[in-house]
């Protein structure tokens, strides 16, 4: 028998029964497109959560005082409220070889008004390095520059979510950034002069920059903690992703010395590495996108047992027509390929209309839920070959059935 | 005269020991190219087994066959398989054409297992359509849509599409009316006469047996009596069918 005879009659088969083929095709074409569409919503949120940790700034180490704990007793403050990292433990650290930028930073959550608006957000008291360490852009105006750090100067550079809310609080007008600059707000009771906003960097709830106020960190100490000695947290930004652990270890030895403790499991502070942040996220989103796809698989499994059911039928169905066949002159072989060719060519055009609507559904989220989504090339293949698989598997069964038919039991089965 | 069949001696028997069952006892006889033979007995008498190992469906357990110079008594499953593909065309009671499938694509099925490029294929089951007198326009028509007679012309025009050394019918009017029945002998006793087709029928009714050349006789496994028939029927040409 020739490959295009083969084809051909599996073709008339497969086309013979149209409602049948397409029921049982309906059952691949959703577990390909549920296993698509669920890992391309699965990659799609991790390249998200990791492109906005990315934003937060590159090759950060994040340093933070622990919790303060009284002589002789095990009672622990709160996480960061340890008067330990002080502006001398940021210079000290700038120092360090691989180190590219230092940023100290005092921040409070504080009432701001400006005329009848107010708020209460995250003021952040920094230093120029700021912009390069933590990734900020200036939309309009200027950052705070050295004087005003070493002068105290009371000047605030705002995000855009504070222009909005200070200076167009109703819903339906928007601020513009010239309507702010030079303008006066009060910070817990202290004019501050604006002389810029930054550009918007997307992110939401209260840790979002573009909720910040920024000002010197010499202002902040002055008028809005009144305390000059310590830092809420010192940010280093490192010249290569190579060298994050090395500059991680250096700067705890330089601190635990400076600090004087000897133990390391007494230390004062923490200092968190942005690539650790960024692969425990991967590792919780990637068991994420495994979850999902496992839950699609199981529908694919259950999509290959209705092609071996349908096929078993078929089987039963035809064994007159198999009698015939063999009767005049198919080989078992023959018969075989006839049977695994209809149930691969079930599950070949389920796996491909499978692809198609899980790319459908996956574009749909994307539009319609804003959920980011990513096809990619890998899992279309994958997809193809499981479905292919699926077909030769749960074909192959049914297939050696009709195949070892006896032709005269088959000729006479009623 | 070249023979077609040869069978020598050929036993059949099912089972083991004690509870064996020999179906065929002993059958010897030869058909030769040209001749219409009808093998008739009732059933239980084993001419069913007799057809399945003419037909090279099954193995005798003893004895040897010939078929067109072959003997097909030892085969593989696999060989006895190219054995049907190239030396007999099947007829049966029951039709067993493909359903929902063209009547052209029905006679050319054989070829398909045999490896004929289409044109070929084509041709060929044109060429035998028109020898079993089966009528043009319907050829495309599909095999659920025609009547009882006219599917059993399809079958006949499937056998001969291989050009068979011979043609092994099972009770080919079993499933008709007298009159269908009438013109599907006569398509038979055509091939025969006119074309030179060797046919061997397979019957239970001395009605249908009559129209043959010779006539063979079973009865619980042995051959009862083989005979040429003095008073050949020949079937009415002038009854066509009405499809």
């Amino acid at each position: 028998m020739k490959f295009a005879d083969l084809i051909e009659e599996v073709y008339n088969a497969v086309t013979v029964n149209k409602v049948r083929s397409g029921l049982t095709m309906l059952g691949i074409v959703i577990g390909i497109a549920s296993v698509i569409a669920m890992v391309a919503i699965g990659q799609g949120t991790q390249a998200t959560v990791q492109a906005s940790i990315q934003s937060l700034g590159a090759n950060l180490l994040m340093v933070t005082p622990l919790s303060q704990k009284a002589i002789g007793t095990t009672v622990s403050a709160g996480y960061g409220s340890a008067e330990t990292l002080t502006p001398a433990d940021a210079t000290a650290l700038s120092s360090l070889p691989g180190v590219a930028a230092v940023a100290q930073e005092i921040s409070g959550r504080y009432q701001v008004v400006y005329k009848g608006s107010n708020t209460n957000t995250t003021v952040m008291g920094t230093v120029p390095a700021y912009l390069q360490v933590r990734n900020v852009q200036m939309d309009e105006g200027s950052f705070v520059t050295d004087s005003d750090v070493s002068s105290a100067n009371r000047i605030a550079v705002i995000g855009p979510t504070v222009l909005q809310t200070l200076f167009a609080p109703s819903a339906n007008a928007s601020a513009t950034d010239e309507m702010a600059i030079g303008q006066v707000i009060r910070i817990k009771g202290n004019d501050f002069t604006v002389v810029g906003v930054t550009l918007a960097k997307g992110g939401s709830g209260f840790a979002s920059q573009d909720n910040y106020i920024y000002v010197p960190y010499t202002a902040s100490q002055h008028y809005l903690l009144g305390n000059l000695t310590y830092l809420t947290e010192v940010d280093m930004e490192v010249q290569d992703q190579g060298s994050m652990t090395t500059v991680q270890q250096a700067a705890t030895n330089l601190l635990l010395q400076d600090h004087n403790i000897s133990n390391p499991a007494d230390a004062d502070f923490s200092i968190l590495n942005q690539a650790d942040v960024v692969s425990a996220v991967s590792a919780t989103t990637g068991t994420f996108t495994t979850l999902l796809a496992s839950i699609a698989a199981i529908s694919l499994l259950v999509g290959g047992i209705g092609i071996m059911n349908m096929m078993l039928t078929t089987v039963t169905e035809r064994t007159r027509e198999i009698g015939l066949r063999k009767a005049i002159g198919a080989k078992e072989r023959d018969i075989t390929l006839q049977f695994l060719g209809e149930s691969v060519t079930l599950t070949f055009s389920g796996g491909t209309l499978g692809i198609l609507l899980g790319w459908g559904i996956a574009a749909g989220m994307s539009y319609f839920a804003k959920t980011a989504t990513d096809v990619s090339l890998s899992s279309v293949i994958l997809a193809f070959g499981v479905s292919a698989l699926i077909g030769i598997a749960f074909g192959y069964y049914p297939a050696r059935r009709a195949a070892k038919l006896n032709p005269i039991e088959a000729l006479r089965y009623e | 005269m070249k023979k077609i069949i040869d069978c020598r001696n050929i036993t059949k028997s099912y089972g083991h020991g004690d509870m064996e069952t020999q179906v065929l006892k002993g059958i010897t006889f030869s058909v030769d190219e040209g001749e219409f033979v009808a093998i008739m007995g009732p059933s239980g008498s084993g001419k069913s087994t007799l057809m399945h190992i003419l037909g090279a469906l099954d193995t005798p357990t003893g004895g040897d066959y010939f078929l067109d110079g072959k003997n097909v008594a030892k085969l593989s499953e696999n060989e006895l398989a190219d054995i049907r593909m190239e030396k007999i065309g099947f007829v049966f009671q029951s039709f067993n054409l493909l359903p929902r499938t063209t009547v052209l694509r029905n006679v050319e099925l054989p070829l398909i297992y045999a490896g004929v490029s289409k044109e070929m294929r084509t041709k060929t089951a044109e060429k035998a359509l028109r020898d079993s007198a089966f009528p043009e326009n319907a050829w495309l028509y599909h095999s659920n849509q025609i009547s009882g007679g006219m599917m059993q012309r399809v079958a006949i025009a499937r056998s001969l599409v291989n050009n068979p050394a011979m043609i092994l019918a099972d009770e080919p009017t079993g499933n008709l009316d007298s009159k269908t029945g009438e013109i599907v002998l006569h398509t038979f006793q055509s091939l025969n006469m006119e074309h030179g087709k060797t046919v061997v029928l397979i019957t239970h009714e001395q009605y249908v047996a009559e129209h043959a050349d010779r006539i063979i006789h079973i009865l619980d496994g042995n051959i009862l009596k083989d005979e040429k028939n003095h008073n050949k029927r020949i079937a009415g040409k002038e009854k066509e069918i009405k499809s």
